[in-house]
């Protein structure tokens, strides 16, 4: 992955800023707006690791995003962990633990196929949580409080304030997008970037592409149930929704309109359409046939989408620990396995 | 008077500057002395005007409008501002919709919604933000038992109402053996353990609890099920296009003419001419009955087919005793509504005369009713009796109960 | 279960199989041929159910809605191939799946504005609204078996056209080797275009059908969608066996899972579909990937 370039880095800490004092200003409808905004953001970036940096297109990620939430509701209800601090990591470890099981049956196929298998795979724990009485059925489940943040009996924030609330998922973001940028810049990032470049050179190169690749699904949905967590605590409600491939659908969308293989791209993505939703909503009862028609012209009109991370851009250097470098073509990889 | 989502934006930031001027006015003085022009009293409606329900949204709309204009279309004095947004009967949006109308408009009072999981939404979130909140059809349990709250309350039944009296009215006719059919989903499941409560301890037993994935209409399997578990009689749970499904499905199953089908009165309301024959002979029970004789009833059907050319029904009741309620308690209050700790008092205390007869609130602030038993007659749900006189909901698990 | 049960829910197995294989054949082909993963493929369905109860009301007669819209569906598929599918063809899966994402929204939503929210019922056509009974205490409606029926008409003929004409043999040999047709000369684009919108009119059938049995609501094409991906994941891509028999695999899956595990009803076709997965990742008649 590139550094940051300095205006784009500017722009970030602008927005950031931004967001930070946004609260001050405007009435609760809106603070709870922008909490919504950076929940879908970090749910989207999170899926950017997948489908714009390891090239795995995945049409059912809203079941970790979901899986999250219920497990949140399930801590707090049936095993009677309230505090932030136990289930934030109980929830995003489970997370990452389900998606670790998940992915290794998925990244089995690849192409077309993972598409479909993500997709089923998700529809299942929809169904799981729509016909489980446990789970709450087609209504979900409801959280009674918000997760306290206490140390040694004292309150450090407390989570039932909005505006406190806003502040935390803004948090959340910034950690999952600096957390990304982690992993990117690692030499397992690196990896992550031949592999999307050309799998089969390096798997010639002697690394064992499917467990990075199967890592990779583990680390995005670990992200994507941070979202569900804080998505669950923000109205203190789950429900199927939550799992829906219309869930999966829409992060699609925003991580390919904001720009793929960005991290940034899909929060700017996230926040635009969360805002033309509420905008466009209030103007026509049919709105989605505007997003509809909008998203096939950009995939008619602007080939890469808005702002991808160029397929022809794999000019790195990939050294195995120790070892010598190994140049790679500027070449797509050949799509495996898909006839 | 009637302001339906959506809002513009711009729109939607002007109304909020103009109440907001309005609130600080009425805060300066004390709202008797606002002669001239007393602000608007905002009543946030949550109710689907699309899909499944929309019958049912628009009937307990109209007649709950309809119960405060024939108390001069004020309340306490004040004009009123009807605040709709279209639920869609869609638990997933049920949280941003209320937040719409709490945060977004400032409602003094929030009434709906038809779905149960829609319901749980508003008042887990009515609750935190102190919104009194009027609950005009959902009977999910919980909204009056564990989530029960000062705030809110209901009009309409809890689904364990009109299930526990028909146990033991199946076991006086004999049915010592029921299969249950209906939706996995809240609503369902609720019914289904209230009617197994009242017939299991009647000494009734239910052989088997089929549950459908919601919304699904293919009863197919299902029915080759029951067809083979042949037992006396079948208690079943449905609404809506759903209820003329089953009803027709069962009729043609031929499994009408050997196991005879009890439901809560759902399944036969507003369903029995899309049903035709299919309908005929199914007893159910219900806190109302169109055919109720009584003057008052009588009044209301008459009004409310004058006014909207739609026949009452059960939800029109439920609208329309909201309105009653409202009109109530702003009364107690002259059209304060900064007074929220006396009108929930007053409501809490209202005794209603509801086309459905006498009506009061249980401690947990759930009608106190008589549940009728009716047999489909000619497309005709007719009252042959009263399967439970005043009947409360037990509240379990409510702090205020 | 007695073995009457047994037998009924089995008919009921095989009647839903049959339906399934009529929407799951056209993705296949769609996929095995065009290269296009479809997923307004659903959309379908749902036109074809939405047409057959628009026309039911116009035209007071099932059949004579079914004649009408089998056309208009083919007219519609053949324009949306020629105004978005075409260029996809090229184009990785990503996009694919993108473009068809948003037709799924644009036919939500014209689908709203022409027939609004509402659950609309379709009644059965007077000829066969009877049912056979079968024991004492049952019967089966005649509807039922014409669903049936008119399947197996459909999966015949397109046996036959697949295996006996010549259009057959292009999609066959379009199946196998996409680049070796185009070089044989033939217009593979008028091929591509005839495929999905038959395609299209198979799967619209399909809804027509199952519209007086399921009702007509907004949303059906999104279930019956991916119940079909599981049935193209189970048989393999591209595999018109593999649909039939992932098909009547899923019929019996789902039948009988409603019956023994009830509450896990919708879930176990999905278990199914991992089961096979785990057996044979490219599915039961798929071309083990490269």
């Amino acid at each position: 992955m590139r550094p940051l370039s300095r205006p784009l880095l500017v722009a970030l800490i602008a927005a950031l800023a931004l967001l930070a004092v946004f609260p001050q200003f405007v009435e609760r409808y809106y603070v709870q707006l922008a909490t919504k905004m950076m929940v879908m953001a970090i749910f989207a970036l999170s899926l950017d690791l997948l489908v714009g940096y390891t090239r795995l297109v995945s049409l059912g990620h809203a079941a970790f995003f979901g899986l999250a939430g219920y497990a949140l509701a399930i801590l707090q209800r049936d095993l009677g962990f309230v505090s932030l601090w136990t289930t934030l990591p109980l929830t995003v470890g489970f997370t990452a633990l389900v998606a670790l099981l998940l992915g290794a049956l998925a990244i089995r196929t690849s192409g077309i196929y993972f598409i479909m298998v993500t997709l089923a795979i998700a529809q299942m724990l929809y169904y799981f949580a729509n016909d489980t009485k446990w789970l709450g059925g087609s209504d979900g489940m409801f959280l009674d409080a918000k997760p306290t943040a206490e140390i040694f009996g004292l309150q450090l924030f407390d989570l039932k304030n909005r505006v406190t609330f806003y502040y935390f998922a803004l948090g959340a973001l910034v950690t999952s997008f600096l957390l990304g940028r982690m992993v990117l810049a690692s030499l397992f990032g690196r990896v992550i970037d031949a592999i999307r470049c050309n799998e089969p050179r390096t798997r010639a190169l002697g690394f064992t592409t499917w467990r990075y690749k199967l890592a990779m699904f583990a680390i995005a949905g670990a992200l994507a149930g941070l979202a569900g967590y804080v998505g669950a605590a923000q109205d203190g409600i789950v429900n199927p929704a939550f799992l829906s491939w219309h869930q999966s659908g829409q992060a699609l969308v925003i991580v390919i309109l904001g720009g793929m293989g960005t991290l940034y791209g899909p929060v700017v993505g996230a926040f635009a359409l969360i805002v033309l939703e509420d905008v466009a909503a209030g103007l026509t009862e049919h709105w989605l046939l505007f997003i509809g028609l909008f998203v096939i012209a950009v995939v008619l009109f602007l080939p890469r989408g808005i702002a991808s991370l160029p397929l022809a851009g794999c000019v790195g250097r990939l050294r195995k620990r120790g070892g010598g470098a190994a140049p790679l073509p500027e070449r797509r990889a050949a799509e495996a396995g898909d006839d | 008077m009637t302001k339906s989502f959506p809002t513009t934006r711009r729109r939607f930031l002007s109304a909020a500057a103009r109440a907001a001027g309005a609130g600080a006015a009425v805060s300066l003085l004390p709202a008797p002395f606002v002669l001239a022009q007393p602000a608007k009293v905002k009543v946030g409606i949550l109710l689907p005007y699309t899909g499944t329900y929309a019958s049912l949204g628009h009937n307990i709309t109209d007649a709950m409008i309809m119960a405060i204009e024939e108390a001069g279309g004020t309340l306490g004095g004040r004009p009123v501002e009807y605040v709709k947004v279209d639920s869609e009967a869609d638990p997933a949006k049920a949280a941003n919709n209320t937040n719409k109308l709490i945060f977004g408009e400032k409602v003094d009072f929030l009434t709906g919604p038809v779905h149960s999981g829609v319901a749980m939404a508003m008042v887990k979130i009515a609750r935190e933000e102190g919104t009194i909140t009027i609950v005009s059809n959902a009977g999910a349990n919980s909204v009056t038992r564990q989530m029960c709250a000062p705030n809110v309350f209901r009009t309409s039944f809890t689904n364990w109402q009109n299930c526990f009296p028909m146990g033991p009215e199946m076991m006086k006719r004999g049915h010592k053996k029921t299969v249950s059919i209906t939706w996995n989903y809240a609503a369902g499941q609720e019914m289904i353990s209230a009617f197994k409560e009242g017939y299991v301890k009647a000494g009734g037993q239910v052989v088997k609890e089929i549950l459908l994935p919601f919304p699904n209409i293919e009863f197919q399997a299902h029915l080759t099920e029951i067809a083979g578990l042949k037992p006396d009689a079948v208690f079943t749970f449905f609404s809506g296009g759903g209820a003329v499904k089953f009803m027709k499905d069962y009729h043609a199953s031929g499994l009408r003419k050997s196991i005879p089908l009890f439901a809560p009165g759902f399944l036969t309301d507003g369903t029995l001419e899309a049903a035709g024959e299919a309908g005929e002979g199914i007893v159910t029970t219900l806190h109302y009955a169109e055919s109720l004789d009584t003057p008052l009833n009588k009044r209301f059907t008459a009004a409310f087919k004058q006014k909207t050319k739609r026949a009452a029904d059960v939800f029109a009741v439920q609208g329309y005793d909201t309105g009653q309620l409202l009109i109530h308690a702003m009364k107690a209050v002259k059209g304060d509504t900064k007074a929220k700790k006396e009108i929930i008092t007053a409501m809490a205390a209202a005794k209603l005369d509801s086309p459905r007869g006498t009506m009061t609130f249980s401690k947990s602030h759930n009608p106190v009713q008589d549940i009728y038993l009716r047999e489909v007659r000619k497309r005709d749900n007719v009252v042959i009796g009263v399967a439970h006189k005043a009947l409360a909901d037990p509240g379990t698990g409510c702090g205020m109960a | 279960m007695d073995v009457s049960s047994f037998l009924v829910q089995s008919l009921n197995s095989v009647q839903y199989g049959f339906l399934l294989f009529l929407v799951a054949s056209g993705l296949t082909l769609i996929f095995g041929i065009l290269g296009v993963i479809n997923l307004a493929h659903g959309s379908f369905f749902m036109i074809g159910a939405y047409l057959a109860h628009w026309l039911q009301l116009k035209t007071g007669n099932l059949f004579v809605a079914i004649a009408l819209g089998l056309p208009l569906s083919f007219l519609l598929g053949l324009a949306v191939e020629r105004l978005a599918i075409r260029f996809l063809y090229a184009r990785d899966h990503l996009y694919q799946v993108l473009l068809t994402y948003g037709l799924i929204l644009i036919f939500n939503e014209l689908q709203r504005i022409l027939w609004g929210n509402d659950v609309h019922g379709v009644p059965i056509p007077a000829v066969l609204d009877a049912s056979v009974p079968l024991n004492e205490t049952q019967s089966y409606p005649v509807y039922r078996f014409f669903i049936s029926l008119a399947c197996i008409g459909v999966a015949a003929a397109m046996y036959f056209v697949i295996h006996r004409t010549k259009l057959g043999m292009l999609i066959r040999a379009g199946a196998a080797n996409r680049e070796m047709v185009e070089l044989l000369g033939f217009r593979v684009n008028r091929l591509y275009a005839l495929v999905f919108a038959l395609g299209a009119a198979l799967t619209a059938f399909a809804g027509m059908l199952s519209a007086p049995v399921n009702s007509v609501y907004p949303g059906m094409g999104e279930h019956i969608l991916i119940i079909s991906f599981v049935v193209v994941v189970i048989g393999g891509l591209g595999s018109i066996q593999g649909a039939f028999v992932g098909a009547m695999l899923i019929g019996f899956v789902d039948t009988f899972g409603k019956v023994f595990v009830p509450e896990a009803a919708s879930l176990s076709v999905y278990a199914f579909m991992a089961a096979v997965l785990l057996w044979r990742p490219q599915g039961l008649f798929g071309a083990r990937p490269a």
